[in-house]
């Protein structure tokens, strides 16, 4: 018998797919900020991605966080309220420390 | 009734017109793209934010608060998304940008939290001050250092 594993993540799955198939990182983390916020235990309203992808080269920061905010558009629109987005090429994640901050903490705005 | 309705609206048209020509023409030209792009070149450093400097209500509004306080930038113009929602859909749609922060240098969009933090750590946030003619903090204490 085969047991189907049960998705209570279907943000964060959506979000991993989408930025896989559009991006093709050589590196993704996506982290689910949520539990910083004053929102309910399990909820998927706030996220941090690590994209380092090799089709940011030459690209300003501006357009390269305007190239996944468009890949996410629906998921922005239908539940995350929170992208906090950090976009490298090869290059400069070798070169970096390779640690992904977490976000600032909540100041309790959220759903006002 | 429906004539009646017409010749009210006629009238109300009528009156309207030939009292308040000039506003009407500022009604019609005034587009929310217009509003906005005299909104964000209004100060050189235009925010749109959750909650007002002294008092944010988002760690990422905060995080850009506290950034541009380190640079000795505090008189820009603070727009409190959470004190008014047509603000907060309105930005977004006239910067084609989702979320909230959202920062202008020069009337030009910069970017949200992500990228200020960005600017701040590779120094071009300096720079990009300085061509709005704000000399920030950081340099003049790099300078006394030196």
């Amino acid at each position: 018998m085969t047991t189907i594993p049960i998705q209570n993540n279907p943000m964060e799955m959506s979000i991993r797919v989408k930025l896989t198939n559009q991006f093709s990182p050589v590196h993704l983390d996506v982290f689910n900020e949520s539990y910083m916020h004053n929102v309910p235990k399990g909820s998927e309203t706030h996220f941090k991605v690590l994209v380092v992808s090799s089709k940011f080269e030459n690209k300003p920061l501006l357009q390269r966080h305007r190239l996944v905010n468009e890949v996410l558009c629906d998921e922005l629109k239908n539940g995350v309220h929170a992208l906090s987005i950090v976009a490298k090429t090869p290059s400069q994640w070798e070169g970096s420390s390779k640690v992904t901050e977490k976000s600032p903490a909540c100041k309790g705005g959220f759903g006002k | 009734m429906t004539g009646v309705m017409q010749k009210c609206s006629k009238v109300f048209l009528q009156v309207a017109v030939l009292n308040r020509p000039i506003s009407i023409a500022y009604l019609c030209t005034v587009s929310p793209k217009d509003q906005y792009e005299q909104m964000v070149k209004k100060n050189k450093v235009v925010v749109f934010m959750k909650g007002v400097p002294e008092q944010p209500m988002c760690g990422f509004s905060n995080a850009v608060v506290q950034i541009f306080r380190m640079h000795g930038v505090t008189n820009y113009d603070a727009h409190n998304v959470l004190a008014d929602e047509s603000i907060r859909q309105g930005i977004k749609e006239f910067t084609n940008w989702p979320t909230i922060p959202q920062i202008f240098i020069g009337g030009e969009f910069v970017g949200g939290c992500d990228i200020l933090l960005q600017m701040h750590k590779n120094g071009e946030l300096i720079e990009e001050l300085q061509k709005v003619g704000i000399q920030s903090a950081l340099l003049e204490q790099e300078k006394k250092e030196e």
